[in-house]
Formats: C-alpha cells, structure tokens, sequence
C-alpha cells in the first residue's frame, strides 16, 4: 500500500473551551513503517480529551509496525496528553502494534510509566443478565430470600420476647425508657393533628350523602365507628410506619454500618435482644395508647364539621356518638393498634439490621422499612376486618 | 509580609470551634513542588488545621494565602475558584458509596471542568491505572479494600490535576504494606506530577520518607512548637517533639 506522507486532523474534541481546542492539534505522519503523531498546541484538560477513534481509524486503515510520538510543538500538557496516550497505547497493544513514547515530555513518560506499572485487573466485573426472565428470576430469589430471612429474625425475636417474658433478656431498661418517649409523647402530636383531620374529612364526606336523607346526624356514627374500629388505628399504624418505622431502620442501619452491631454480638449480647426488643416493647405499648388519643381526635374532627358546617348541635352530636359507639369498636381498635405496633417495630428493625454496609444501603433501608411496614399494616388491617366480620365481632 | 517562594503561607491563624480555641498563632509555609507534612500528637487539630486551609472551616483569626491571594478575604466565586487548585483525600476516602471507582473520579471532570462523559471516563480509567486500580473501574466501593479505596480517593483527588494534594492521614488504618505502597505511590507522583502535597500525619515512617517540611502541633499548648526539615526535628531543642519523632526514645 502507497505510504501517505500526511494525514491531518484537527482532533474533534469534546472541549469545554473552544478557543484553546482550536489550538490543539494532533496530525498523523507516515514514515516508511511507522505512524507519527505530530501534538501540538495546548493538551489540557480545559480542552477536553481527543476521541481516540480517529486514531484507531488510521492504524485499521494501513498497519503500521510502530507509533510514534512527536510533541515538539506542545505548548503545554496535563492528564489530558497521558490520557490521550494511555488510551492510544490500549489501541497500539490490542492490535499488536510497538509505541515509542520517547518522544513524549519526560513527566508524560514517568506517569505512563506509573499507569502501567501494575498490570489491569483482568477479572471482569460480573455483569447481570439483562433479559426479562433473568431479572424476574432474581426478584424472585430475592423475594424468597427475604421471607425466609424475615422468618429466621422472627424466629430471634420469638425467641427474645421468651427471654424477656422469664426475665433473662438483657437489654438497657434506659433504652426501653428512650423508645417509649420517643414513639409514644414524640409521635403524639402528628397523630393528633392527622386523626383529627381524617375525622373531619370522613364527617364531611359523609354528611354529603346523610344529607340527602336528612339523616345528618348519622354522622355522628358514621365518625364514631370509623375511626374507633378502623381510621384511628390505620392511619397511626402508618403515620407511625413513616416515623418510627423510619427511624428504627435508619438508626440500627447505621449501627450496622458503623460496626456496632458486630461489636454487640462479639462483646456477647444479642442484637435482637438488645436493639431489636425495646423498640418492639415500646412501641407494642404506646401504639394503642396513640390510637385512644387518634379516636379522641378523630371524633373530635367529626364534632367540629358537624357543628360548623352540618349546623348540629354540640350535645346532640355527643349523644349520638355514645349511642353508636360500643365498648367492642374500641378494643378492636386498641387490639389493631398491638399488631400494627408490632409489623411497625418489626419492619423497621429488619431492615435496619440487615442493612448493608454503605450510606446508600441505609438510605435503602429506610426506604424498604416504611413501604413494606405500610403495606404489612394494610394487610393485617384487611386479614382483621375480614376475620372480625366473619365473628360477628 | 508575604514569602515569594510559599504556595500556600499561613500566616496567624487561630482555630476555634466557637469559644474552643484547638490551635492559635499558626504561621508557616508551604514551597511550591515540596512535601510539606502537619504533625503532632493525636487530638492536637491537625485535621482541623487541614480543614481550615481548603476552606470547610472558617478561622477564628489569621489568614491562609494561596500564591500570595488571601483566601477568607475573599469572596465566595473566588473562593471556589481557589478550591479548583486542591485536590483532597480525606481520611476515610469518603468515595460515593453509590457510584462506581470510575464515576467517582469522573464526577469532577464533567460537573466541574465540564468534559464530555466519555473523556471523563478515559482521564478516570487513567488517574485509576496510575494508583493501581486499573480493571476495578466498574466496581463500587463496598467492593474493595480498604487500601484499594484509599487509592481510589488519590485518583479522585488527583482527577483535575490539582496544584496541592492535601492527605488527611493516608496511612491510617492500612497494614505495613499497603502503608507503604500508598507512601510510594505519593513519593511517584510527586515526582512526575510535581504537585506541592500537604500530608497530615502522625505516621513516623511515612513522615521521614515524605517530608521536605514539617510543622509540629502541641495539644496542650494548642500552637505550634515546632517547624524545620524532619531530619532535624528529631534534634529539636523541644523534648516533646524530641520524643515523638524518635517514637518516646531519648
């Protein structure tokens, strides 16, 4: 092949500069056997990086046996040079062609030098299997391993709550204290102003269709039973999902991040036992109580529409509450209150114990806490109506 | 009075966390392409001393001047203009644990210098192959060693070509060996980068082999005690900084 003397190419870069990349200049010389790459102008990173295709492009076009680097006219160079040869050299050596860097500034050849002192770390990166049934096999994995791994820290938690019940747990009574306030008094505001809001809501919403009947004042029971028996425990089982269930998993993740967990099991103490049992406690404990005060409210947000906007009386919407309302609505709301404290505690300290080991595997974590506490309360919510229907109760 | 030949002079500098002063009437300097290490017993503010001349911690008093240019007196804008002439490897590395070795060094190429993702990617591929990390572009940090990590905060450090590398304790929690590695490693770059390097440590072997300059913090008299070559700190007139540099031997 007929040897061509000059190839010129102004390097199309990606440059953040214009002016100083219209400078930059890289041209291809023909030599007999070798391949010249004549720089010139300013190689720096402000003018971005010449794509190495060109490059490629005319070593496939005629082989030569060597490149060969001419820098005489560089006026000036930073990662931007040794970049662009680091790369050429990976070009050079994949199609067996030799490379004479002598030509390069001596501090270019030292840090090339530096870059190739250790040799790439040929293990690849497993790459995932993108295809549909892959990823809906690994979903799937995943989903199992987590029941089971959600069964087996059960199983630990079981186990604690027996070592408490024969008061062999060992956990700091401080901590149990900490939990109580925290879930119980610290919660206590959102849960008041969210219940009373829903009471109101569901008063309004249903005087819009009592009204028509001119039966009003049902929604004196409408409210009452509502919220006693279903809104006043679900909407603090998950206001407190987002709260507490979030603050469990954020706290414990980072603990495991940090090594604390480890250090617990290693100075012999159970993490469950520990971390996982005054959450569960306390939060058993002060959830029914949250749930008496979101039913107060809540009948209260029912009492304030129907007075102000229903125009009926103060005293007769009490009235018809306390015809309404039975003893059962409440326990049942109360009992609804354990379980969701229960899923609440649960869920956040799985994750939080489980979590990985980096800042982002506790954002995870969180995440994972509050959408699964959630939907775990919903569920328990629909599996008690469904089963309290089918009593009687 | 400004030093002709300081990159980086800190002139009477007090640092306090509020009514806490850590360490008072700092001055020194730092010359260009030299080895400049900041040491001294632990607690003693070193860290906190780094901290005040890239710019996260504002003085209580004093100034730190980079080529002659005040850096507190100046505004914002300039002030991160200025911030584009370090490079910093904080103690734990602090690499993004949900980005890749390669996205982390390449985060500043793009957002900062504006390159273009892919040449972002070739100048990441190359800091990475210059600490060793070549092949290891894909992986995320919780895939590494500690030691390979320390590495990967280099190559982000040293992604825009900084004029001063700042090392918050390099060595710290590395074995022998990869403390050692990481010292050549500096040693290497140095020499072909000729970047001037601020190394705070209290790591003696990496101080001897490293250092062209050093300043010796006092935690109970919370200023500096003492300031000269390594070599002949170890025959300071000060028996504190007599003993540290000779590991408490007299």
């Amino acid at each position: 092949m007929k040897p061509r003397p000059e190839t010129a190419s102004l390097a199309a870069l990606s440059a953040s500069s214009p002016e100083v990349a219209a400078a930059q200049r890289l041209r291809f010389n023909r030599q007999g056997p070798d391949l010249r790459l004549v720089l010139s102008g300013p190689w720096i990173l402000k003018a971005g990086v010449p794509p190495i295709d060109d490059l490629a492009r005319e070593i496939d076009l005629a082989p030569p046996r060597r490149l060969v680097f001419d820098s005489e006219g560089l006026e000036g160079w930073d990662s931007a040079l040794v970049t662009f040869v680091y790369a050429a050299l990976g070009v050079a050596s994949r199609r067996g062609v030799d490379v004479d860097l002598s030509g390069l500034p001596a501090g270019a050849q030292k840090l090339l030098a530096l870059a190739r002192a250790v040799p790439p770390h040929v293990e690849a990166h497993p790459a995932e299997d993108d295809a549909l049934t892959a990823r809906v096999g690994r979903v799937a994995l995943h989903a199992w391993g987590t029941v089971g791994d959600g069964l087996t820290f059960l199983g630990e938690t079981v186990l604690a709550l027996g070592a408490f019940l024969r008061g062999r747990a060992r956990f700091r009574r401080v901590d149990l204290l900490h939990a109580v306030e925290v879930t119980g008094a610290g919660a206590l505001g959102i849960v008041i102003l969210i219940n009373f809001l829903i009471g109101a809501v569901l008063a309004f919403v249903g005087a819009v269709q009592l009204q028509q009947f001119g039966a009003a004042i049902y929604v004196a029971s409408l409210v009452a039973i509502g919220v006693a028996r279903e809104l006043g425990a679900l909407m603090t089982g998950i206001v407190m999902c987002g709260r507490t269930g979030a603050s469990f998993a954020a706290v414990l993740g980072t603990m495991t991040v940090n090594e604390e967990v480890d250090a617990l099991t290693t100075m012999g103490l159970r993490p469950v036992e520990f971390l996982v049992l005054p959450r569960l406690l306390a939060t058993a404990l002060m959830l029914p109580a949250l749930v008496a005060y979101a039913d107060v409210f809540g009948m209260l947000g029912g009492l304030f529409v129907g007075v102000t906007m229903l125009d009926l009386g103060a005293v007769e919407y009490l009235q018809q509450t306390r015809q309404a309302l039975a003893l059962r609505h409440v326990m049942i709301g109360l009992a609804k209150g354990v379980a969701f404290g229960v899923v609440v505690a649960l869920t956040g300290c799985y994750y939080g114990i489980r979590c990985g080991r980096s800042a982002a595997a506790v954002g995870a974590a969180t995440t994972q806490a509050v959408v699964m506490g959630i939907v775990l309360v919903v569920i328990v919510d629909a599996v008690a109506t469904v089963f309290l229907h089918l009593v009687r109760l | 009075m400004t030093d002709p030949t300081a990159h980086v002079e800190v002139r009477d500098l007090t640092l306090a966390y509020g009514e806490h002063v850590v360490q008072k009437d700092l001055s020194f300097a730092v010359r260009r392409g030299e080895v400049f290490v900041i040491m001294g017993d632990s607690g003693c503010g070193k860290s906190t001393l780094m901290r005040h001349m890239i710019g996260l911690n504002q003085p209580a008093a004093g100034e730190v001047l980079y080529d002659g240019e005040p850096f507190w007196a100046a505004d914002e804008g300039r002030r991160e203009r200025l911030q584009g002439k370090f490079g910093v490897l904080y103690q734990s590395a602090a690499l993004f644990s949900s980005m890749t070795l390669e996205e982390n060094v390449s985060l500043s190429l793009v957002e900062r210098a504006g390159l273009a993702p892919e040449a972002a990617r070739q100048v990441a591929a190359l800091k990475l192959a210059l600490v060793g990390l070549a092949g290891f572009e894909q992986h995320y940090p919780s895939e590494i060693s500690g030691g390979m990590r320390k590495r990967a905060g280099l190559a982000r450090a040293m992604a825009l070509d900084p004029e001063i590398l700042y090392f918050d304790e390099p060595s710290a929690g590395l074995d022998p060996l990869s403390s050692r590695r990481l010292d050549d490693l500096i040693r290497e770059l140095r020499a072909s980068a000729g970047a001037t390097i601020v190394l705070v440590t209290h790591e003696l072997p990496s101080i001897f082999e490293l250092g062209d300059n050093a300043v010796f913090l006092d935690s109970e008299r919370k200023t500096m005690i003492a300031q000269g070559p390594p070599g002949e700190l170890k025959e300071s007139p000060d028996p504190k900084v007599r003993a540290f540099m000779s590991r408490g031997r007299l």
